[in-house]
């Protein structure tokens, strides 16, 4: 899997180049951006949901973490101070998205992981 | 003994090489023209194809159930119940071979599915079978002259949409009132997990009349929100992450309809020092009930992932419930001996691997599992994970996010006070465990803890007239109980006046 990460915004949230070509070819597919919502809890309770842009209606509980190419990502404030803070990376994994999210490119999905920058996924 | 998996000679399951959507009663392929294969987690290889279907399908299926709708909902209640019945006693019927695709497809042992899952599932559409015919509605005298009526009416198509983990029974819980209450309904099963409810569509596909079961597979982002949105759904039963449960919602208040919501849970399981008092019965009951956060494979909603033991006593308790973790039996999902399954998929063993890793850099103690274990033959590339325990404290993120795994988070504390503010220290209320010989102690911890359903002395227990469902973020409703039935019911009241006299304003 690709390891480069990338320091994009002066958020908490970065991305991996897999990460960066799978919205790129999103923001293609659907002529704009889209929207990441980091979820909790359940089945597919730790993975970043993909959604078009403005697709889930943000509340005041729900904190902007970063853009990623354009791109937001944002979490329950509540979640956030539960997951101690981290700081997030975007990566995309073989497997089926869960709930209504996007899929990061045929047969993939978004993950977020919490490895310090510029450490190789394994 | 060992089941012959799927497909295989001696197996007591068949299978095709591609199944197709259920809907007004037949099989009907996908408007797509496409198909996903649909692995096995304990091979890794595939079962069989699936419809990857699209809103289009969505909408053939909604079709067939507003034909069906109406008369469905004029049956009598005896009716009704008679059919559910009939579809218990096929599911009892097919007992074995439900058990064994339940298992193959998901992974869970099919010592489990053969006591739980399928028994459970059928016994949901009795008790619902029951509830409705011993449901009756309130006359209410508002005066001599003026009677309210109260009907329950059919709220009309639902929309359901089950989780990966019990796909079966997730869908029993589900279907059993809405039928049992008049409705017809479009059901969206988890993408892991298309099959077994085909399975069971093959079983009593029959019995229940066309159109008023549909079954439609694909992706969530196109059928999941095609049906969540669809002006022509009454009302969405949804099981899965908060932000799904959002959109949900989200969508339900654009289409003023109501939803019902199972979402998350990180359920404390908490043991008092008196359950080391005694070393009979009742402690090796409670040894137990710690170990059962590895049952099915930790993928459970309400998995006691937190385990909060009295200081004094975690020691000698922990010891033996270690001994008893070391002594989990995993492999073939399919051998009765087996008591832990692969993980549904393999992202799922991904994140808990993931976790298992953030834990131990925050700190936690690995005191058992913490990798994928090493398995010969036909399950070397399964999606298995060790029943893993890791030692720390809550405010560490693997005892505040649900891994969905066999992965238990344990800590001690001092005192009642101290283990209350402990186990509702969480986003999540929708279970909890109390373990003590004081009743008048888990009187009060039960409620005093901020969730849904509090097992007291017991624990992942599902019986069919106990309430279930979550405090906090964990959802909105309440299953397995007869007042599912208003969850899936609009009330008409009918105001009468048997009076003769004008009011006398005009």
């Amino acid at each position: 899997m690709p390891g480069h990460v990338h320091d994009d915004t002066a958020g908490r949230v970065t991305a991996t180049e897999a990460a960066r070509e799978a919205i790129a070819a999103l923001r293609a597919a659907h002529g704009g951006p889209v929207m990441f919502v980091q979820s909790g809890g359940c089945c597919d309770g730790s993975d970043p949901m993909c959604y078009p842009d403005g697709e889930l209606a943000l509340g005041e509980a729900d904190l902007l973490l970063g853009v990623v190419d354009g791109c937001t990502f944002h979490i329950d404030a509540d979640l956030y101070a539960a997951l101690g803070r981290p700081r997030l990376v975007l990566d995309v994994r073989p497997g089926t998205p869960g709930g209504f999210s996007l899929a990061a490119g045929d047969g993939l999905h978004f993950v977020s992981r919490v490895d310090p920058p510029g450490k190789e996924p394994n | 003994m060992k089941y012959e998996p799927p497909g295989k000679p001696g197996s007591p399951v068949d299978v095709a090489p591609r199944y197709e959507n259920f809907i007004g009663g037949k099989w009907e392929a996908p408007t797509t023209g496409q198909y996903s294969p649909n692995l096995c987690p304990a091979t890794a290889k595939p079962i069989c194809e699936i419809p990857r279907s699209g809103a289009a399908d969505i909408e053939l299926a909604l079709d067939a159930a507003h034909a069906a709708k109406d008369r469905w909902g004029d049956a009598s209640t005896t009716e009704r119940a008679a059919v559910l019945t009939k579809v218990a006693d096929a599911i009892d019927a097919h007992r074995e071979e439900l058990a064994v695709a339940e298992s193959w497809e998901n992974g869970k042992p099919v010592r489990e599915t053969l006591a739980a899952d399928i028994p459970l599932a059928a016994d949901h559409f009795r008790y619902f079978a029951a509830a409705i015919r011993a449901q009756e509605s309130e006359i209410t005298e508002i005066d001599k002259e003026t009677i309210a009526y109260h009907f329950h009416e059919p709220l009309g198509v639902v929309g359901q949409i089950i989780p990966f983990n019990f796909p079966l029974l997730m869908a029993a819980w589900k279907l059993a009132p809405a039928l049992a209450a008049g409705n017809a309904t479009v059901i969206k099963p988890a993408s892991p997990t298309p099959w077994s409810i085909l399975k069971l569509m093959e079983v009593i596909g029959d019995i229940v009349p066309p159109g008023v079961l549909n079954v439609v597979n694909g992706p969530g982002a196109e059928i999941g929100k095609a049906l969540a949105t669809n002006k022509r759904v009454a009302k969405v039963a949804f099981t899965g992450e908060t932000t799904t449960g959002r959109l949900i919602m989200q969508y339900a208040s654009q289409n003023i309809i109501p939803v019902t919501l199972e979402l998350g849970g990180k359920s404390p399981n908490i043991f008092f020092n008196d359950v080391a008092a005694e070393d009979d019965d009742f402690l090796d009951k409670a040894v137990e009930g710690l170990v059962l956060y590895a049952f099915n494979k930790g993928e459970v909603c309400t998995c006691p992932s937190r385990a909060l033991i009295q200081e004094d006593i975690y020691e000698e308790f922990m010891g033996r419930c270690l001994e008893r973790i070391r002594a989990i039996k995993q492999g073939d999902p399919l051998d009765t001996a087996t008591m832990i399954g692969p993980q549904v998929s393999r992202q799922q063993v991904e994140k808990i691997a993931s976790y298992v890793d953030i834990g131990q850099k925050e700190g936690a103690e690995l005191l058992v599992g913490g990798h994928r274990p090493a398995l010969d033959g036909d399950f070397a590339d399964g999606f298995f994970f060790e029943p893993t325990v890791l030692k720390g404290h809550n405010k560490m993120r693997v005892f505040q996010e649900e891994i969905f795994g066999p992965v238990l988070a344990v800590t001690t504390f001092k005192d009642e006070a101290e283990a209350l503010e402990i186990a509702n220290d969480t986003l999540y209320g929708l279970g909890a465990g109390v373990w003590s010989r004081d009743t008048g102690r888990t009187y009060r911890m039960g409620r005093a803890i901020k969730a849904g359903r509090v097992w007291t002395n017991c624990y992942h227990q599902y019986p069919a007239g106990a309430a279930f469902g979550g405090y906090k973020v964990s959802g909105i409703g309440r299953e397995t109980h007869k007042m599912m039935l208003d969850h899936y019911s609009q009330t008409k009241n009918l105001l009468v006046s048997y009076g003769a006299k004008p009011l006398g304003l005009f």
